[in-house]
């Protein structure tokens, strides 16, 4: 019998591949080089290291609230502020959407297809859009305050808080979180809840069991979509925030207009090394201990 | 001995939005009994061993086990297990994990889990097979592994759903003769749903034949064979000629203009009849020693015997035979009096048994497959 040949790695697939692949080497691949070399180059091109250490140990005075003035290391509090909401944001984006994802997989194909276009709609909208309607909505004499003021809880300050930040963050992230996990539930076999039921397990059971084990691959591209647009998000925070919380994108923006070009793309470095060691992290991890992890 | 069935089904209807899957069935399965639920797809035969596991609720009608109502109670509170027809094992779990899951819900001590998931594992062949993860498994390893999951909960009754669909004919038949030697092991009630008539036929103590919701004949499986109830059972068991006939009187069978001695009484004097003439239940005579005669128009030569269709008075026979014969070939046939089944007349009478549009390949390619 002949056998029939496989397809060849550098006919046809090479040849499909061949827009990404430039488009990739020129606008990912090449400037990410450039961000390298201009880290680790001062203003003559000559190599020094100096931009990486300033990010560690720049300092600058902070005045507390009881009017104490200490010294912080600038750019790893601005750092830790961003992980921290963008921390806050990622997990209030699972709890309201890992329940609303499971619901959405169990929904009639219609009520599915619904329930997807309106979060998705959202998206739709250009993001200053986005971020300039929740600073109307959040403002002291905006309509969320109103509401609060007519039902005898407000008027509450929320603009320029780190909460109107997260705000900005969930709405704006959280389709990257819904639909892996929506994606990942729909695929799942029905049979399999059935066998959980049959050897025993109540509702809860069938969920701690059967739903989130096999929903983790899920529930961790997820939580990657979400976590790292928003460690390195600049606009929600100067808008919702009123420029009070300066978060590392802020950073990065603010060293760039600045013409500090060099110092811009150490940051940029430093961040990018960072979450990359963290991504390979989840993903060690994933493929470790998660079913479908790899 | 108490006075009720292990599992009784009373006058039980399920409907799903418009259509009916179950109308008006009773049934009732006693313990130790291999019981086997058989019919084509979409017959019903799934939804009736949901009920019984508690995924569906019947749409009228009351399910009872051990004498005590069970139609509202949830799955996980039932003492029966499901071996399903892909095996729904647990993906993210290894073989041990899976055969432990329903002991852990019953938070049984891991040393008993241990030493019963072991004694499963021998029971099915798989000994050594704890840490495999059930992707490496083939289709018949999952199948043992997916019956070691149930009955290692010591179900009352196992409930099987055509679990050797999706294996190979030679595993199939293996597993056949397994599955039994199981059930008489265990001293378990084995419900069983399967579309193919050779399986239920080999493994059942009872078979239950359905067809569009309603059962059709409950019997033992030779009984089922030779004494069926009407053109649809006939048809769907074996292969038959289903041929209109007249009952003269008792004993007395007239059909394709010849009169027939038979064992068949109680019909009506000249009552409109359909007989059932098994295949292999046909002399192949001379054509002047014949009570009928007709040409050949097919030879198949199935290994064991060759299949036949003779064209009597343009009704078409199927015969198998180990005589050599032709095509073209005119032969005469005999049928003793044990080879002819009386039935009255039935809605699927002149459905079925005619071999004029037979073909084997045909046949093959409207095999019901598996039911969703």
């Amino acid at each position: 019998m002949k056998k029939t040949e496989p397809i060849s790695r550098k006919g046809g697939f090479g040849i499909s591949l061949m827009p990404y692949s430039a488009w990739s080497l020129l606008f990912v691949i090449v400037p990410l080089i450039f961000v390298a070399y201009y880290a680790f180059t001062d203003d003559n091109f000559r190599f020094t290291t100096e931009n990486i250490t300033r990010f560690f140990t720049a300092t600058s005075a902070v005045e507390g609230d009881n009017g104490t003035v200490s010294e912080v290391k600038t750019y790893v509090v601005i750092f830790m502020r961003s992980l921290k909401l963008a921390a806050i944001s990622t997990v209030i984006c699972l709890v309201m959407g890992y329940p609303l994802a499971y619901i959405m997989s169990r929904a009639k194909p219609r009520a599915q297809k619904m329930l997807v276009t309106l979060i998705m709609i959202p998206m739709w909208m250009n993001f200053l859009i986005r971020t300039y309607a929740w600073m109307t909505i959040l403002q002291d004499t905006g309509i969320f305050n109103s509401i609060l003021s007519c039902v005898g809880l407000g008027p509450a300050r929320i603009i320029g808080t780190e909460t109107a930040v997260v705000i900005g963050m969930v709405y704006d992230y959280f389709p990257y979180m819904v639909l892996p996990i929506y994606s990942i539930m729909t695929k799942m076999d029905v049979k399999l809840f059935e066998a959980a039921r049959d050897l025993g397990c109540n509702s809860f059971g069938v969920l701690k069991r059967v739903i989130f084990p096999l929903s983790l691959p899920g529930v961790l591209s997820g939580i990657n979509m979400v976590l790292i647009p928003s460690v390195s998000t600049f606009y929600i925070s100067q808008k919702l925030g009123n420029g009070k919380f300066f978060l590392i994108g802020d950073a990065i923006e603010g060293q760039y207009i600045a013409n500090n070009l060099h110092f811009a793309a150490a940051i940029a470095f430093i961040l990018m090394v960072i979450l990359l060691v963290f991504m390979g992290l989840i993903k060690y991890f994933a493929a470790k201990f998660v079913y479908g992890g790899e | 001995m108490h006075n009720y069935h292990l599992i009784e089904f009373k006058n039980v209807s399920k409907t799903f939005d418009t259509t009916e899957a179950l109308s008006n069935i009773n049934l009732y399965v006693d313990e130790n009994e291999f019981l086997t639920l058989l019919g084509p797809s979409g017959c019903g035969k799934s939804t009736l061993l949901r009920i019984i596991a508690g995924f569906e609720l019947p749409t009228e009608g009351q399910l009872l086990f051990e004498g005590q109502d069970l139609t509202v109670i949830p799955p996980y509170k039932r003492k029966v297990n499901t071996v399903f027809q892909k095996y729904a094992l647990f993906p993210h779990l290894n073989v041990y994990d899976n055969i432990a899951f329903g002991m852990r819900i019953q938070k049984k001590t891991e040393k008993e889990i241990e030493y019963e998931v072991g004694r499963v594992l021998e029971l099915v062949n798989l000994k050594g097979f704890d840490k495999r993860s059930v992707d490496s498994l083939s289709g018949g390893q999952q199948q043992r592994i997916a019956i070691a999951r149930a009955i290692v909960n010591k179900p009352h009754v196992l409930l099987l759903d055509e679990p050797l669909a999706a294996l190979d004919l030679k595993l199939r038949k293996d597993m056949q003769i397994e599955l039994k030697n199981m059930q008489r092991e265990l001293g378990v009630t084995f419900i069983y749903v399967t579309h193919d008539q050779e399986e239920a036929l080999s493994m059942s103590d009872t078979i239950v034949v359905m067809n569009e919701g309603k059962i059709q004949q409950i019997g033992a499986p030779c009984d089922i064979y030779n004494e069926p109830k009407n053109a649809f059972v006939a048809d769907f068991i074996g292969e038959s000629n289903i041929i209109d006939g007249v009952m003269l009187e008792n004993y007395k069978a007239r059909f394709s203009g010849h009169t027939f001695q038979c064992l068949d009484k109680g019909f009506a004097e000249g009552e409109p009849v359909d007989v059932v003439v098994r295949p292999e239940d046909v002399d192949i005579v001379p054509v002047n020693n014949g009570m009928l005669s007709g040409n050949v128009t097919q030879v198949t030569f199935m290994g064991v015997h060759n299949e036949i269709i003779v064209d009597i008075g343009g009704f078409k026979w199927m015969i198998q035979t180990t005589d050599s014969v032709n095509v073209g070939e005119r032969i005469g046939i005999s049928l003793d009096p044990d080879a002819i089944h009386i039935m009255k007349k039935s809605e699927y009478s002149g459905m079925f048994g005619d071999y004029s549009s037979y073909s084997n390949e045909l046949d093959e390619l409207s095999d019901p497959g598996r039911e969703e």
